[in-house]
Protein backbone atom coordinates (compact mmCIF):
# COMPACT_ATOMS: atom_id res chain seq x y z
CA UNK A 1 0.00 0.00 0.00
CA UNK A 2 1.38 3.62 -0.74
CA UNK A 3 0.54 6.67 1.25
CA UNK A 4 1.70 9.55 0.76
CA UNK A 5 1.91 12.09 3.60
CA UNK A 6 1.84 15.49 3.73
CA UNK A 7 4.53 17.77 5.47
CA UNK A 8 4.65 21.44 5.64
CA UNK A 9 7.76 23.70 7.47
CA UNK A 10 6.42 26.54 9.72
CA UNK A 11 7.72 28.47 12.35
CA UNK A 12 7.88 27.15 16.12
CA UNK A 13 4.90 27.87 17.93
CA UNK A 14 7.30 28.48 21.14
CA UNK A 15 8.65 31.26 18.87
CA UNK A 16 8.49 34.86 19.40
CA UNK A 17 6.60 36.62 16.99
CA UNK A 18 6.70 40.28 15.69
CA UNK A 19 5.27 42.05 12.92
CA UNK A 20 7.21 44.52 10.37
CA UNK A 21 5.76 46.21 7.52
CA UNK A 22 2.82 44.07 7.85
CA UNK A 23 5.22 40.88 7.68
CA UNK A 24 6.10 38.19 10.59
CA UNK A 25 9.14 37.89 11.98
CA UNK A 26 10.49 35.52 13.85
CA UNK A 27 14.26 36.02 14.81
CA UNK A 28 16.65 33.39 14.58
CA UNK A 29 13.89 31.04 16.08
CA UNK A 30 13.99 27.56 13.93
CA UNK A 31 11.67 26.20 11.66
CA UNK A 32 10.36 23.08 12.10
CA UNK A 33 8.02 20.36 10.78
CA UNK A 34 4.41 21.31 11.34
CA UNK A 35 3.75 19.83 15.21
CA UNK A 36 0.15 18.55 13.25
CA UNK A 37 2.05 16.78 10.25
CA UNK A 38 3.85 14.45 12.63
CA UNK A 39 0.82 12.89 13.85
CA UNK A 40 0.43 12.59 10.36
CA UNK A 41 3.65 10.66 9.45
CA UNK A 42 2.65 8.51 12.49
CA UNK A 43 -0.23 7.35 11.44
CA UNK A 44 1.15 6.60 8.08
CA UNK A 45 3.45 4.70 9.58
CA UNK A 46 1.27 3.12 11.89
CA UNK A 47 -0.48 1.08 8.62
CA UNK A 48 0.36 -2.70 7.89
CA UNK A 49 2.99 -2.70 5.15
CA UNK A 50 2.65 0.83 4.26
CA UNK A 51 5.26 2.30 1.70
CA UNK A 52 5.38 5.78 3.20
CA UNK A 53 6.35 8.85 0.30
CA UNK A 54 6.22 12.02 2.39
CA UNK A 55 6.12 15.66 0.65
CA UNK A 56 6.36 19.27 1.05
CA UNK A 57 5.37 22.22 -1.13
CA UNK A 58 8.00 25.23 -0.03
CA UNK A 59 11.23 26.88 -0.12
CA UNK A 60 14.09 24.99 0.72
CA UNK A 61 14.23 25.19 4.08
CA UNK A 62 11.27 22.87 3.85
CA UNK A 63 13.80 20.22 2.91
CA UNK A 64 14.63 20.36 7.27
CA UNK A 65 10.56 18.78 7.12
CA UNK A 66 11.16 16.02 4.65
CA UNK A 67 14.21 14.93 6.83
CA UNK A 68 12.72 14.76 10.13
CA UNK A 69 9.65 12.86 8.13
CA UNK A 70 12.70 10.72 6.71
CA UNK A 71 13.95 10.52 10.08
CA UNK A 72 10.58 9.15 10.97
CA UNK A 73 10.98 6.18 8.91
CA UNK A 74 9.05 7.28 6.15
CA UNK A 75 10.81 5.65 2.59
CA UNK A 76 11.32 8.25 0.03
CA UNK A 77 10.73 12.56 0.27
CA UNK A 78 10.10 15.19 -2.26
CA UNK A 79 9.77 18.84 -2.40
CA UNK A 80 7.98 21.10 -4.63
CA UNK A 81 9.37 24.26 -5.09
CA UNK A 82 8.79 26.95 -7.59
CA UNK A 83 9.26 30.40 -7.45
CA UNK A 84 5.46 30.64 -8.90
CA UNK A 85 4.16 29.01 -5.70
CA UNK A 86 5.36 32.05 -3.30
CA UNK A 87 2.14 33.39 -1.42
CA UNK A 88 0.31 30.25 -3.05
CA UNK A 89 -3.33 30.03 -1.29
CA UNK A 90 -4.28 26.89 0.25
CA UNK A 91 -6.72 26.03 -3.16
CA UNK A 92 -3.36 26.99 -5.57
CA UNK A 93 -1.31 24.66 -2.62
CA UNK A 94 -4.16 21.76 -3.17
CA UNK A 95 -4.00 21.22 -6.72
CA UNK A 96 -0.49 21.48 -7.07
CA UNK A 97 0.44 18.75 -3.74
CA UNK A 98 -2.89 17.06 -6.11
CA UNK A 99 -0.52 16.93 -9.08
CA UNK A 100 2.27 15.89 -7.03
CA UNK A 101 0.37 13.13 -5.97
CA UNK A 102 -0.87 12.21 -9.30
CA UNK A 103 2.86 12.11 -10.36
CA UNK A 104 4.44 9.66 -8.12
CA UNK A 105 1.18 7.88 -9.25
CA UNK A 106 -0.75 4.78 -7.95
CA UNK A 107 -0.93 6.30 -4.40
CA UNK A 108 -3.82 4.61 -2.10
CA UNK A 109 -3.98 7.31 1.20
CA UNK A 110 -3.06 10.69 1.79
CA UNK A 111 -2.46 11.78 4.93
CA UNK A 112 -2.54 15.28 6.38
CA UNK A 113 -2.18 17.05 9.63
CA UNK A 114 -4.97 18.73 11.21
CA UNK A 115 -3.75 22.61 10.15
CA UNK A 116 -0.70 24.39 9.71
CA UNK A 117 0.15 26.00 12.30
CA UNK A 118 0.94 29.36 10.61
CA UNK A 119 -2.05 30.23 8.88
CA UNK A 120 -5.05 27.81 10.95
CA UNK A 121 -6.32 27.20 8.05
CA UNK A 122 -7.59 23.38 8.05
CA UNK A 123 -8.78 23.00 4.45
CA UNK A 124 -5.82 21.97 2.88
CA UNK A 125 -6.39 18.04 3.04
CA UNK A 126 -10.24 18.49 2.09
CA UNK A 127 -9.07 20.62 -1.42
CA UNK A 128 -6.44 18.34 -2.02
CA UNK A 129 -9.06 15.25 -1.82
CA UNK A 130 -11.68 17.29 -4.20
CA UNK A 131 -8.55 18.12 -7.05
CA UNK A 132 -7.90 14.57 -6.82
CA UNK A 133 -11.73 13.48 -6.89
CA UNK A 134 -10.90 10.86 -4.05
CA UNK A 135 -13.05 11.47 -0.91
CA UNK A 136 -11.63 13.09 2.43
CA UNK A 137 -12.15 11.82 5.67
CA UNK A 138 -11.10 14.78 7.84
CA UNK A 139 -9.94 14.98 11.60
CA UNK A 140 -9.60 11.05 12.23
CA UNK A 141 -8.42 10.08 15.75
CA UNK A 142 -8.01 6.82 14.59
CA UNK A 143 -7.29 5.05 10.39
CA UNK A 144 -7.33 1.62 9.21
CA UNK A 145 -6.25 1.58 5.94
CA UNK A 146 -6.26 -2.01 3.60
CA UNK A 147 -7.96 -4.63 1.40
CA UNK A 148 -9.54 -1.30 -0.76
CA UNK A 149 -10.96 0.55 2.04
CA UNK A 150 -10.05 3.28 5.09
CA UNK A 151 -11.75 2.79 8.27
CA UNK A 152 -11.43 6.08 10.54
CA UNK A 153 -13.03 7.59 13.18
CA UNK A 154 -13.61 11.41 13.38
CA UNK A 155 -13.80 13.64 16.04
CA UNK A 156 -16.53 15.63 15.55
CA UNK A 157 -18.89 18.57 17.62
CA UNK A 158 -20.82 16.00 18.21
CA UNK A 159 -19.24 12.95 19.28
CA UNK A 160 -17.54 10.71 17.08
CA UNK A 161 -18.08 9.77 13.94
CA UNK A 162 -17.29 6.30 12.29
CA UNK A 163 -16.75 6.37 8.66
CA UNK A 164 -15.60 4.10 5.80
CA UNK A 165 -14.14 4.61 2.48
CA UNK A 166 -13.12 3.26 -0.72
CA UNK A 167 -9.63 4.18 -1.46
CA UNK A 168 -7.73 5.76 -3.11
CA UNK A 169 -9.06 8.72 -0.42
CA UNK A 170 -7.51 11.37 1.57
CA UNK A 171 -7.71 11.63 5.52
CA UNK A 172 -6.27 14.21 8.21
CA UNK A 173 -5.45 13.32 11.82
CA UNK A 174 -5.52 14.43 14.97
CA UNK A 175 -3.73 14.05 18.24
CA UNK A 176 -5.50 11.03 19.51
CA UNK A 177 -4.00 8.91 16.75
CA UNK A 178 -0.79 8.15 19.06
CA UNK A 179 2.34 10.18 19.74
CA UNK A 180 4.61 10.75 16.90
CA UNK A 181 7.55 8.37 17.05
CA UNK A 182 10.94 9.81 17.84
CA UNK A 183 13.19 9.72 15.05
CA UNK A 184 15.83 6.45 15.84
CA UNK A 185 19.69 7.17 15.49
CA UNK A 186 19.55 5.17 12.34
CA UNK A 187 16.40 7.18 10.69
CA UNK A 188 18.60 10.25 11.50
CA UNK A 189 21.76 9.53 9.58
CA UNK A 190 19.62 7.95 6.79
CA UNK A 191 17.90 11.13 6.70
CA UNK A 192 21.03 13.30 6.59
CA UNK A 193 22.50 11.38 3.73
CA UNK A 194 19.08 11.08 1.64
CA UNK A 195 18.91 13.26 -1.69
CA UNK A 196 15.89 14.68 -1.65
CA UNK A 197 14.25 15.19 -5.31
CA UNK A 198 13.07 18.59 -5.88
CA UNK A 199 9.83 19.10 -8.59
CA UNK A 200 9.01 22.41 -10.05
CA UNK A 201 5.56 22.92 -11.73
CA UNK A 202 6.68 21.84 -15.28
CA UNK A 203 8.37 18.87 -13.63
CA UNK A 204 4.70 18.10 -12.51
CA UNK A 205 3.19 18.90 -15.28
CA UNK A 206 0.87 21.97 -14.48
CA UNK A 207 0.86 25.75 -14.89
CA UNK A 208 0.78 28.03 -11.67
CA UNK A 209 -2.19 27.86 -9.95
CA UNK A 210 -3.81 31.20 -9.56
CA UNK A 211 -3.91 32.01 -5.96
CA UNK A 212 -7.27 34.06 -4.85
CA UNK A 213 -6.85 34.54 -1.45
CA UNK A 214 -4.60 37.77 -0.38
CA UNK A 215 -2.97 38.18 2.81
CA UNK A 216 -1.80 42.10 2.69
CA UNK A 217 -1.35 42.80 6.07
CA UNK A 218 -0.61 41.51 9.39
CA UNK A 219 -0.78 43.06 12.99
CA UNK A 220 0.11 42.21 16.25
CA UNK A 221 -3.56 41.79 17.89
CA UNK A 222 -4.29 44.89 20.54
CA UNK A 223 -2.63 44.22 24.06
CA UNK A 224 -5.47 43.28 26.66
CA UNK A 225 -6.16 45.93 28.64
CA UNK A 226 -6.38 44.52 31.93
CA UNK A 227 -5.11 45.01 35.35
CA UNK A 228 -5.36 41.95 37.03
CA UNK A 229 -7.04 42.98 41.01
CA UNK A 230 -6.24 40.31 43.08
CA UNK A 231 -9.04 39.09 45.53
CA UNK A 232 -7.94 38.75 48.87
CA UNK A 233 -10.07 38.15 51.81
CA UNK A 234 -9.73 36.67 56.04
CA UNK A 235 -11.28 33.45 54.91
CA UNK A 236 -11.57 30.77 51.75
CA UNK A 237 -15.61 31.61 51.92
CA UNK A 238 -14.92 35.77 52.27
CA UNK A 239 -12.60 35.31 49.40
CA UNK A 240 -15.29 33.16 47.14
CA UNK A 241 -18.38 35.67 47.97
CA UNK A 242 -16.28 38.50 47.34
CA UNK A 243 -15.09 36.94 43.89
CA UNK A 244 -18.87 36.58 42.92
CA UNK A 245 -19.90 39.45 43.70
CA UNK A 246 -17.32 41.42 41.92
CA UNK A 247 -17.74 38.91 38.57
CA UNK A 248 -21.77 39.68 39.06
CA UNK A 249 -20.42 43.25 39.13
CA UNK A 250 -19.10 43.26 35.35
CA UNK A 251 -21.97 42.30 34.47
CA UNK A 252 -20.67 39.81 31.92
CA UNK A 253 -22.86 36.79 33.00
CA UNK B 1 -23.06 41.70 -10.39
CA UNK B 2 -24.82 38.91 -7.50
CA UNK B 3 -25.53 40.57 -4.09
CA UNK B 4 -27.42 37.47 -2.99
CA UNK B 5 -25.68 36.10 0.56
CA UNK B 6 -25.79 32.58 1.27
CA UNK B 7 -25.31 30.94 4.89
CA UNK B 8 -24.79 27.58 5.97
CA UNK B 9 -26.72 26.03 8.22
CA UNK B 10 -25.01 23.33 10.36
CA UNK B 11 -26.73 20.86 11.95
CA UNK B 12 -26.68 17.53 13.76
CA UNK B 13 -29.66 14.71 13.83
CA UNK B 14 -32.30 18.01 12.81
CA UNK B 15 -30.51 20.47 15.43
CA UNK B 16 -28.74 22.98 14.32
CA UNK B 17 -25.43 24.41 15.80
CA UNK B 18 -26.23 27.74 17.84
CA UNK B 19 -23.58 29.24 15.68
CA UNK B 20 -25.17 28.94 12.31
CA UNK B 21 -27.49 31.58 13.71
CA UNK B 22 -24.82 33.72 14.10
CA UNK B 23 -23.69 32.96 10.49
CA UNK B 24 -27.36 33.74 9.53
CA UNK B 25 -27.19 37.00 11.65
CA UNK B 26 -23.66 38.54 9.83
CA UNK B 27 -25.11 37.23 6.47
CA UNK B 28 -28.35 39.67 7.36
CA UNK B 29 -25.95 42.94 7.80
CA UNK B 30 -23.78 41.84 5.11
CA UNK B 31 -26.83 41.91 2.75
CA UNK B 32 -28.59 44.76 4.10
CA UNK B 33 -25.13 46.65 3.04
CA UNK B 34 -25.64 45.11 -0.45
CA UNK B 35 -28.73 45.53 -0.79
CA UNK B 36 -29.25 42.03 -1.58
CA UNK B 37 -30.83 38.29 0.10
CA UNK B 38 -29.94 36.19 2.38
CA UNK B 39 -30.45 33.00 1.10
CA UNK B 40 -30.07 29.75 3.90
CA UNK B 41 -28.78 26.92 2.88
CA UNK B 42 -30.56 23.78 5.05
CA UNK B 43 -29.29 20.19 3.99
CA UNK B 44 -30.16 16.93 5.81
CA UNK B 45 -32.91 14.80 6.39
CA UNK B 46 -36.19 15.65 8.02
CA UNK B 47 -34.81 19.30 8.78
CA UNK B 48 -37.29 21.33 6.91
CA UNK B 49 -37.75 22.86 10.32
CA UNK B 50 -34.75 24.34 10.38
CA UNK B 51 -35.38 26.26 6.98
CA UNK B 52 -38.20 28.16 8.55
CA UNK B 53 -35.49 28.72 11.51
CA UNK B 54 -33.29 30.09 9.74
CA UNK B 55 -35.82 32.56 8.31
CA UNK B 56 -37.03 33.88 12.05
CA UNK B 57 -33.26 34.44 12.57
CA UNK B 58 -33.28 37.11 9.80
CA UNK B 59 -32.96 34.91 6.09
CA UNK B 60 -35.29 35.62 3.20
CA UNK B 61 -35.43 32.71 2.31
CA UNK B 62 -34.34 28.74 2.81
CA UNK B 63 -32.21 26.51 0.13
CA UNK B 64 -33.59 22.89 1.10
CA UNK B 65 -32.14 19.77 0.37
CA UNK B 66 -34.05 17.33 2.27
CA UNK B 67 -33.19 13.38 1.32
CA UNK B 68 -32.35 10.30 2.54
CA UNK B 69 -28.82 10.62 0.99
CA UNK B 70 -28.03 13.62 3.40
CA UNK B 71 -29.41 11.43 6.54
CA UNK B 72 -25.56 11.70 7.95
CA UNK B 73 -23.07 14.31 7.48
CA UNK B 74 -20.65 12.94 4.60
CA UNK B 75 -18.49 15.65 3.25
CA UNK B 76 -18.72 15.15 -0.68
CA UNK B 77 -22.48 15.10 -1.40
CA UNK B 78 -23.28 18.01 1.31
CA UNK B 79 -20.58 20.13 -0.65
CA UNK B 80 -22.20 19.19 -4.21
CA UNK B 81 -24.86 20.22 -3.06
CA UNK B 82 -24.06 23.46 -1.22
CA UNK B 83 -22.17 24.39 -4.87
CA UNK B 84 -24.89 23.97 -7.02
CA UNK B 85 -27.40 26.05 -4.32
CA UNK B 86 -24.84 29.04 -4.48
CA UNK B 87 -22.83 28.88 -7.62
CA UNK B 88 -24.57 31.94 -8.35
CA UNK B 89 -24.25 33.67 -4.77
CA UNK B 90 -21.61 36.69 -3.84
CA UNK B 91 -20.89 35.74 -0.50
CA UNK B 92 -20.89 32.23 1.03
CA UNK B 93 -20.94 32.36 4.86
CA UNK B 94 -20.13 28.92 7.46
CA UNK B 95 -19.96 28.72 10.69
CA UNK B 96 -16.01 27.59 11.65
CA UNK B 97 -17.89 23.60 12.99
CA UNK B 98 -15.68 20.59 11.64
CA UNK B 99 -18.50 20.49 8.53
CA UNK B 100 -18.32 23.74 7.96
CA UNK B 101 -14.69 24.84 7.48
CA UNK B 102 -14.51 20.82 5.30
CA UNK B 103 -17.48 22.25 2.94
CA UNK B 104 -16.39 25.62 2.31
CA UNK B 105 -12.87 23.63 1.28
CA UNK B 106 -14.67 21.79 -1.26
CA UNK B 107 -17.17 24.39 -2.74
CA UNK B 108 -14.58 26.81 -3.28
CA UNK B 109 -12.29 24.00 -5.20
CA UNK B 110 -15.71 23.35 -7.19
CA UNK B 111 -16.65 27.13 -7.69
CA UNK B 112 -13.18 28.02 -8.65
CA UNK B 113 -13.23 30.75 -5.56
CA UNK B 114 -11.09 30.86 -2.28
CA UNK B 115 -12.01 30.09 1.64
CA UNK B 116 -11.17 33.06 4.78
CA UNK B 117 -11.40 30.75 7.59
CA UNK B 118 -11.59 31.39 10.85
CA UNK B 119 -12.89 35.29 10.57
CA UNK B 120 -13.67 37.12 14.25
CA UNK B 121 -14.09 40.67 12.14
CA UNK B 122 -14.73 41.79 8.56
CA UNK B 123 -16.18 44.57 6.83
CA UNK B 124 -17.48 45.78 2.81
CA UNK B 125 -15.71 47.47 0.94
CA UNK B 126 -17.24 48.29 -2.99
CA UNK B 127 -18.91 44.68 -3.12
CA UNK B 128 -15.77 42.86 -1.49
CA UNK B 129 -15.08 41.71 2.28
CA UNK B 130 -11.81 42.84 3.83
CA UNK B 131 -12.11 40.16 6.73
CA UNK B 132 -9.77 39.88 10.38
CA UNK B 133 -8.38 36.19 11.41
CA UNK B 134 -6.04 35.06 13.94
CA UNK B 135 -3.35 33.43 12.56
CA UNK B 136 -0.25 31.68 14.25
CA UNK B 137 -2.39 30.28 17.38
CA UNK B 138 -3.86 33.83 17.68
CA UNK B 139 -0.27 35.65 18.04
CA UNK B 140 -1.04 37.62 15.42
CA UNK B 141 -4.08 38.58 13.21
CA UNK B 142 -4.17 38.70 9.75
CA UNK B 143 -6.26 41.04 6.62
CA UNK B 144 -7.65 38.28 4.49
CA UNK B 145 -9.54 38.81 1.13
CA UNK B 146 -10.63 36.69 -1.78
CA UNK B 147 -10.62 37.89 -5.38
CA UNK B 148 -12.66 35.35 -6.77
CA UNK B 149 -16.98 35.03 -6.33
CA UNK B 150 -18.06 33.85 -4.25
CA UNK B 151 -16.01 34.85 -1.61
CA UNK B 152 -16.18 31.99 0.76
CA UNK B 153 -15.80 32.78 4.76
CA UNK B 154 -16.07 30.68 7.88
CA UNK B 155 -16.75 32.88 10.80
CA UNK B 156 -15.56 32.31 14.20
CA UNK B 157 -17.59 30.69 16.86
CA UNK B 158 -19.23 33.94 19.41
CA UNK B 159 -17.79 36.32 17.80
CA UNK B 160 -20.19 37.78 16.13
CA UNK B 161 -23.31 38.41 18.26
CA UNK B 162 -26.41 36.21 18.05
CA UNK B 163 -29.29 37.71 16.42
CA UNK B 164 -32.72 37.95 17.90
CA UNK B 165 -35.61 35.65 16.62
CA UNK B 166 -38.20 37.09 15.26
CA UNK B 167 -41.23 34.74 15.21
CA UNK B 168 -43.55 36.52 12.58
CA UNK B 169 -40.55 36.73 9.89
CA UNK B 170 -41.81 34.78 6.84
CA UNK B 171 -40.19 33.24 4.27
CA UNK B 172 -39.78 30.88 1.08
CA UNK B 173 -38.41 27.81 1.18
CA UNK B 174 -37.62 26.30 -1.66
CA UNK B 175 -36.97 22.44 -1.86
CA UNK B 176 -33.94 22.20 -4.69
CA UNK B 177 -32.52 19.08 -6.29
CA UNK B 178 -29.06 18.29 -5.35
CA UNK B 179 -28.56 15.55 -8.24
CA UNK B 180 -26.75 14.11 -5.11
CA UNK B 181 -27.36 9.86 -5.43
CA UNK B 182 -26.13 7.35 -3.23
CA UNK B 183 -24.66 5.53 -5.99
CA UNK B 184 -22.53 8.12 -6.62
CA UNK B 185 -20.88 8.69 -3.14
CA UNK B 186 -18.32 6.35 -1.65
CA UNK B 187 -18.01 6.79 1.87
CA UNK B 188 -20.81 5.10 4.74
CA UNK B 189 -20.52 5.80 7.80
CA UNK B 190 -21.11 3.10 10.54
CA UNK B 191 -21.89 4.45 13.58
CA UNK B 192 -21.70 7.50 16.74
CA UNK B 193 -20.62 7.78 20.09
CA UNK B 194 -22.76 10.82 21.35
CA UNK B 195 -20.38 13.20 23.41
CA UNK B 196 -21.13 13.00 27.57
CA UNK B 197 -23.94 15.43 27.66
CA UNK B 198 -23.12 18.86 29.26
CA UNK B 199 -22.66 22.19 27.41
CA UNK B 200 -20.21 22.17 24.13
CA UNK B 201 -17.08 23.97 25.04
CA UNK B 202 -16.99 25.77 22.07
CA UNK B 203 -20.93 27.56 22.36
CA UNK B 204 -20.27 27.83 25.74
CA UNK B 205 -20.90 31.41 27.94
CA UNK B 206 -19.01 30.15 30.80
CA UNK B 207 -16.09 27.78 31.07
CA UNK B 208 -14.47 26.09 34.17
CA UNK B 209 -11.08 24.68 33.07
CA UNK B 210 -8.38 22.78 35.14
CA UNK B 211 -5.06 22.18 35.17
CA UNK B 212 -2.47 20.04 36.46
CA UNK B 213 -3.06 21.73 39.49
CA UNK B 214 -6.22 19.92 39.93
CA UNK B 215 -4.66 17.18 40.79
CA UNK B 216 -3.40 18.90 44.00
CA UNK B 217 -5.36 18.23 46.74
CA UNK B 218 -3.52 17.20 49.53
CA UNK B 219 -6.66 16.85 51.87
CA UNK B 220 -7.73 13.69 50.08
CA UNK B 221 -6.80 10.41 50.74
CA UNK B 222 -7.06 8.03 47.85
CA UNK B 223 -8.50 4.60 48.46
CA UNK B 224 -5.62 1.95 49.70
CA UNK B 225 -3.33 0.11 47.23
CA UNK B 226 -3.03 2.58 44.61
CA UNK B 227 0.73 3.94 43.58
CA UNK B 228 1.65 7.21 43.62
CA UNK B 229 0.79 7.73 39.89
CA UNK B 230 -2.53 6.05 40.26
CA UNK B 231 -3.12 8.12 43.53
CA UNK B 232 -2.64 11.36 41.63
CA UNK B 233 -4.70 10.38 38.32
CA UNK B 234 -7.59 9.75 41.35
CA UNK B 235 -6.95 13.02 42.86
CA UNK B 236 -7.19 14.74 39.92
CA UNK B 237 -10.22 13.39 38.80
CA UNK B 238 -12.18 13.86 42.08
CA UNK B 239 -11.06 17.46 41.24
CA UNK B 240 -12.73 17.39 38.09
CA UNK B 241 -15.59 16.11 39.45
CA UNK B 242 -15.67 19.23 41.55
CA UNK B 243 -15.02 21.61 38.92
CA UNK B 244 -17.63 19.43 36.84
CA UNK B 245 -19.76 20.26 39.18
CA UNK B 246 -18.81 23.91 39.56
CA UNK B 247 -19.80 23.99 35.72
CA UNK B 248 -23.40 22.33 36.31
CA UNK B 249 -24.53 24.78 38.68
CA UNK B 250 -22.85 27.65 36.63
CA UNK B 251 -24.45 26.17 33.15
CA UNK B 252 -21.04 26.33 32.07
CA UNK B 253 -18.68 23.63 30.30
CA UNK B 254 -15.36 22.02 31.32
CA UNK B 255 -12.00 22.94 29.75
CA UNK B 256 -8.62 21.50 30.80
CA UNK B 257 -4.65 22.00 29.92
CA UNK B 258 -3.16 20.08 28.17
CA UNK B 259 -1.03 18.89 30.84
CA UNK B 260 -4.22 17.73 32.49
CA UNK B 261 -5.43 15.37 29.31
CA UNK B 262 -1.64 14.61 28.52
CA UNK B 263 -1.89 13.02 32.16
CA UNK B 264 -5.18 11.36 32.08
CA UNK B 265 -6.85 13.28 34.28
CA UNK B 266 -9.78 14.05 31.42
CA UNK B 267 -10.40 13.11 27.97
CA UNK B 268 -9.38 14.90 25.18
CA UNK B 269 -12.23 16.79 24.19
CA UNK B 270 -12.11 19.11 26.90
CA UNK B 271 -8.79 20.38 25.59
CA UNK B 272 -8.76 24.00 25.20
CA UNK B 273 -5.23 25.47 23.58
CA UNK B 274 -3.58 25.60 20.23
CA UNK B 275 -3.76 22.17 20.15
CA UNK B 276 -7.31 21.63 21.58
CA UNK B 277 -10.40 23.85 21.14
CA UNK B 278 -11.06 27.77 20.49
CA UNK B 279 -13.45 28.86 22.61
CA UNK B 280 -14.16 32.22 23.61
CA UNK B 281 -16.49 32.62 25.89
CA UNK B 282 -18.37 35.66 28.47
CA UNK B 283 -16.35 33.88 31.57
CA UNK B 284 -13.95 31.91 31.69
CA UNK B 285 -12.37 30.60 35.39
CA UNK B 286 -9.11 28.89 35.23
CA UNK B 287 -8.35 26.21 38.00
CA UNK B 288 -4.68 25.71 38.63
CA UNK B 289 -3.86 26.54 35.01
CA UNK B 290 -0.51 28.47 34.57
CA UNK B 291 -1.25 29.89 31.51
CA UNK B 292 1.27 28.46 28.91
CA UNK B 293 1.14 30.68 25.73
CA UNK B 294 -0.35 27.60 23.77
CA UNK B 295 -3.18 27.48 26.48
CA UNK B 296 -3.12 31.11 25.41
CA UNK B 297 -3.66 30.24 22.06
CA UNK B 298 -7.53 28.97 23.15
CA UNK B 299 -8.74 31.19 25.45
CA UNK B 300 -7.32 34.76 24.74
CA UNK B 301 -10.48 35.87 23.42
CA UNK B 302 -12.42 35.17 26.28
CA UNK B 303 -14.33 38.27 27.97
CA UNK B 304 -13.56 38.04 31.43
CA UNK B 305 -10.83 35.52 32.57
CA UNK B 306 -10.63 34.59 36.30
CA UNK B 307 -7.68 32.55 37.40
CA UNK B 308 -7.16 30.56 40.90
CA UNK B 309 -3.71 29.79 41.14
CA UNK B 310 -1.42 29.35 43.97
CA UNK B 311 1.92 30.92 42.16
CA UNK B 312 1.09 34.90 42.00
CA UNK B 313 3.24 35.00 39.30
CA UNK B 314 1.81 32.37 36.92
CA UNK B 315 1.24 33.72 33.32
CA UNK B 316 -2.38 33.58 33.66
CA UNK B 317 -2.39 36.30 35.51
CA UNK B 318 -1.53 38.81 33.04
CA UNK B 319 -4.70 37.98 31.42
CA UNK B 320 -7.27 37.56 34.17
CA UNK B 321 -9.53 40.36 35.20
CA UNK B 322 -9.74 39.14 38.50
CA UNK B 323 -7.05 36.65 40.42
CA UNK B 324 -7.01 34.65 43.59
CA UNK B 325 -3.53 33.20 44.46
CA UNK B 326 -3.99 30.54 46.78
CA UNK B 327 -4.72 26.94 47.14
CA UNK B 328 -7.65 25.88 44.77
CA UNK B 329 -8.74 23.11 47.31
CA UNK B 330 -9.27 25.90 50.02
CA UNK B 331 -11.19 28.61 48.14
C1 LIG C 1 3.18 22.21 20.24
C2 LIG C 1 2.52 22.39 21.57
C3 LIG C 1 1.14 22.52 21.62
C4 LIG C 1 0.48 22.71 22.86
N1 LIG C 1 -0.88 22.85 22.86
C5 LIG C 1 -1.50 23.09 24.06
C6 LIG C 1 -2.92 23.27 24.10
O1 LIG C 1 -3.63 23.19 23.10
N2 LIG C 1 -3.51 23.52 25.30
C7 LIG C 1 -2.78 23.60 26.45
O2 LIG C 1 -3.37 23.84 27.52
N3 LIG C 1 -1.46 23.40 26.43
C8 LIG C 1 -0.80 23.14 25.26
N4 LIG C 1 0.54 22.91 25.27
C9 LIG C 1 1.22 22.73 26.57
C10 LIG C 1 1.53 24.02 27.28
O3 LIG C 1 2.79 24.49 26.84
C11 LIG C 1 1.61 23.76 28.81
O4 LIG C 1 2.51 22.71 29.06
C12 LIG C 1 0.27 23.40 29.46
O5 LIG C 1 -0.74 24.29 29.05
C13 LIG C 1 0.43 23.48 30.97
O6 LIG C 1 -0.78 23.03 31.61
P1 LIG C 1 -1.14 23.48 33.09
O7 LIG C 1 -1.25 24.95 33.15
O8 LIG C 1 -2.32 22.68 33.52
O9 LIG C 1 0.09 22.88 33.93
P2 LIG C 1 1.25 23.63 34.70
O10 LIG C 1 1.99 24.56 33.83
O11 LIG C 1 2.00 22.57 35.42
O12 LIG C 1 0.48 24.55 35.73
C14 LIG C 1 -0.22 24.07 36.88
C15 LIG C 1 -0.54 25.30 37.72
O13 LIG C 1 -1.37 24.89 38.82
C16 LIG C 1 -0.98 25.62 39.99
N5 LIG C 1 -1.39 24.79 41.14
C17 LIG C 1 -0.92 23.59 41.52
N6 LIG C 1 -1.60 23.12 42.59
C18 LIG C 1 -2.54 24.05 42.91
C19 LIG C 1 -3.57 24.13 43.90
N7 LIG C 1 -3.80 23.15 44.79
N8 LIG C 1 -4.33 25.25 43.94
C20 LIG C 1 -4.13 26.26 43.03
N9 LIG C 1 -3.18 26.23 42.05
C21 LIG C 1 -2.40 25.13 41.98
C22 LIG C 1 0.51 25.81 39.84
O14 LIG C 1 0.93 26.97 40.53
C23 LIG C 1 0.69 25.98 38.30
O15 LIG C 1 0.68 27.35 37.93
C24 LIG C 1 1.22 22.73 24.07
C25 LIG C 1 2.61 22.60 24.00
C26 LIG C 1 3.26 22.43 22.78
C27 LIG C 1 4.77 22.30 22.76
N1 LIG D 1 2.92 23.67 1.62
C1 LIG D 1 2.49 22.49 2.06
N2 LIG D 1 3.18 21.35 1.75
C2 LIG D 1 2.75 20.13 2.18
N3 LIG D 1 1.66 19.96 2.93
C3 LIG D 1 0.94 21.05 3.27
C4 LIG D 1 1.31 22.36 2.85
N4 LIG D 1 0.40 23.23 3.35
C5 LIG D 1 -0.49 22.50 4.05
N5 LIG D 1 -0.16 21.18 4.01
C6 LIG D 1 -0.89 20.06 4.65
O1 LIG D 1 -2.23 20.46 4.87
C7 LIG D 1 -2.56 20.43 6.26
C8 LIG D 1 -3.51 21.55 6.58
O2 LIG D 1 -2.95 22.80 6.23
P1 LIG D 1 -3.80 24.16 6.23
O3 LIG D 1 -5.04 23.89 5.45
O4 LIG D 1 -2.89 25.15 5.59
O5 LIG D 1 -4.08 24.47 7.67
C9 LIG D 1 -1.20 20.49 6.97
O6 LIG D 1 -1.29 19.91 8.26
C10 LIG D 1 -0.33 19.69 6.01
O7 LIG D 1 -0.55 18.28 6.19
Amino acid sequence: MKIVVCVKQVPDTAAKLTVENGKAFWGDAPLIINPWDEYAVEAALMQDGADVIAISMGSESALDALKHALAMGCNEAFLVSDPALIRADSQATAKTLAAAIQKIGSVDLVVFGRQAVDSDGGITAAQTARALGWPVLSLASSVSAGGGTVKVTRSMEEGQQMVEGQLPAVVSVVKDIGEPRYPSFMGIRKASRAQIPTWTLADLGISAPTSVVHWPELISPPSREVICEIITGDSPEQIAATLADKILAEKVI
Amino acid sequence: MSNKVFVYVDQFKGTALPTSWEVVGVGRTLADQLGGTVSALVIGQNVENLAQQAIRYGADEAMLADNAVFADYRAEPYATAVSKAAADAAILLFPTTTSGREIAGLSAMDLNSGVLTDVTALELQDGKIIATKPVYGGKLLSKVTCDATPQIITLRTRAFPMPEVDPSRTGVVNRFDSSVTEASVTTQVSGYTQVEGGVSLTDANIIVSGGRGVSNNSKLSPPAGMDDKQAEIWRAQEGFRLVGELASVLGAAVGASRAAVDAGYIPYSHQVGQTGKVVSPSLYIACGISGAIQHQAGMRTSKTIVAINKDGEAPIFKLARFGVVGDLYDI
